[in-house]
């Protein structure tokens, strides 16, 4: 129990700044538009990269904007920025399955050809 | 049922009815609600696994059909997407700002807020139903209304300046050798006959392009189709919900059904509402994009 607890109160009271565990967190509002600017202004991005013909790259590229945007909304939207280390691991957790998935899924397609298998 | 007394100029109005009531199976407040963060994010995990799935699905089969897929892709009005994207974005930000109010005992605030999210999120189903009506009169719907007739703006004004991806590609690969450069070596000699290709692209396996032409180009757009109608329509699904979720919570939140128990129904709202967000952040990109630079 006080394993959980300590680190949980550790991180809230350094995030807050106060010790009050009964205060919750809030960041300021300007935080909140600033998000949001920023998060416009990466949809403006990916709309104009995309009239470029990449190639190979043009998903690539697409992807790494879409994550930091992903990134953005779960930090401060979903406030995961100033949660205890246990939502953390959750949070986590779910992206690092899928991972998992599209390594492991990967690994099966990019390497089907290599050996004369019956029934491939 | 009484009107919402807590107004934005009184932000941290500490009435003793709105104090958060620590329930018994709890240690205090901060366990109560990490509790029903930590369901929420075990919950919002198998979503994330219940999209990637369709999403490498995608992948997978936009790198095998890529050209029939950038064809079908320029049926997708970018900038409806692109609206779309910036309506959703903004209801998630009224979202957060909800949660914010919330935190900070502001209830009327709250569901103002909350009602403005169903708004935006309306307005996303609003234009998401144009576009699958478009879908319809341009006979694009797979099992229901089909009929392949090239990428978007090609059954126009029919000439070489209309030429799809797919031809293109076909027009490099005329003869035995589907690659254009001399001097190829295979990469794979190896490759057994009806090998179907996954990611490696095009072999100089003769029996390869054979196995390959079984599938029409309409065939393989339709795939794309399959694959749009399923990821917009089960992100759809989760916006629904979502809305129908928000407004049992503003609703209740306003008759002060939800006093004594913290801003925790909100904000558990918020996360999923963020979350269905993150999911069209990714659909954008994939589904809208891929032919951009073709158009």
């Amino acid at each position: 129990m006080s394993a959980i607890d300590q680190p949980y109160s550790h991180s809230h009271g350094s995030a807050t700044g106060h010790g009050h565990a009964n205060e919750p967190h809030v960041m300021p509002l300007s935080l909140y538009y600033m998000i949001f600017a920023i998060l416009l202004a990466l949809l403006i991005l990916t709309v104009a990269i995309a009239e470029f013909d990449l190639g190979s790259m043009g998903l690539a590229v697409a992807m790494i904007i879409a994550t930091i945007k992903a990134i953005l909304i779960l930090m401060y939207f979903m406030h995961v920025k100033f949660s205890p280390p246990l939502v953390w691991v959750f949070s986590t957790a779910a992206f690092a399955w899928l991972v998992l998935l599209f390594v492991y899924a990967l690994n099966d397609y990019f390497t089907r050809m290599w050996m004369d298998v019956l029934g491939k | 049922v009484s009107a919402p007394t807590a107004s934005p100029a009184a932000p941290a109005h500490h009435d003793t009815a709105d104090e958060t009531i620590l329930l018994h199976q709890f240690d205090d407040l901060e366990q109560q609600e990490l509790s029903s963060t930590l369901g929420m994010w075990a919950f919002l995990a198998t979503e994330v696994m219940f999209f990637g799935g369709l999403v490498f699905a995608f992948f997978l089969y936009r790198n095998q059909y890529h050209d029939q897929f950038v064809d079908a892709s320029s049926h997708l009005n970018v900038w409806l997407g692109a609206f779309n994207t910036l309506v959703l974005l903004t209801s998630s930000l009224t979202m957060a700002l909800a949660v914010r109010a919330a935190r900070l005992k502001q209830r009327a605030n709250a569901v103002k807020l909350l009602i403005a999210t169903m708004v935006f999120g309306t307005a996303f189903l609003g234009v998401k139903a144009v576009e699958w009506t478009t879908d319809y009169h341009e006979e694009l719907i797979p099992g229901i209304r089909w009929n392949w007739k090239g990428p978007a703006g090609a059954h126009h004004g029919a000439g070489p300046a209309h030429e799809t991806a797919a031809e293109k590609r076909a027009e490099t690969a005329t003869g035995n050798d589907p690659t254009p450069d001399e001097g190829h070596v295979p990469r794979h000699p190896t490759l057994s006959p009806g090998f179907s290709p996954g990611l490696v692209g095009p072999t100089e396996n003769p029996d390869y392009t054979v196995e390959m032409s079984k599938t029409s180009d309409g065939n393989k757009a339709q795939m794309f189709f399959v694959l749009y109608f399923f990821m917009t329509g089960l992100h759809a699904i989760h916006m629904i919900i979502g809305i129908a979720i928000v407004a049992v919570i503003a609703f209740l939140t306003w008759n002060k059904w939800l006093s004594g128990v913290g801003a925790t129904h909100i904000e558990m709202i918020g996360l999923y509402w963020h979350f269905v967000d993150i999911v069209w952040v990714y659909l954008y990109p994939i589904l809208y994009l891929i032919s951009m630079h073709k158009s």
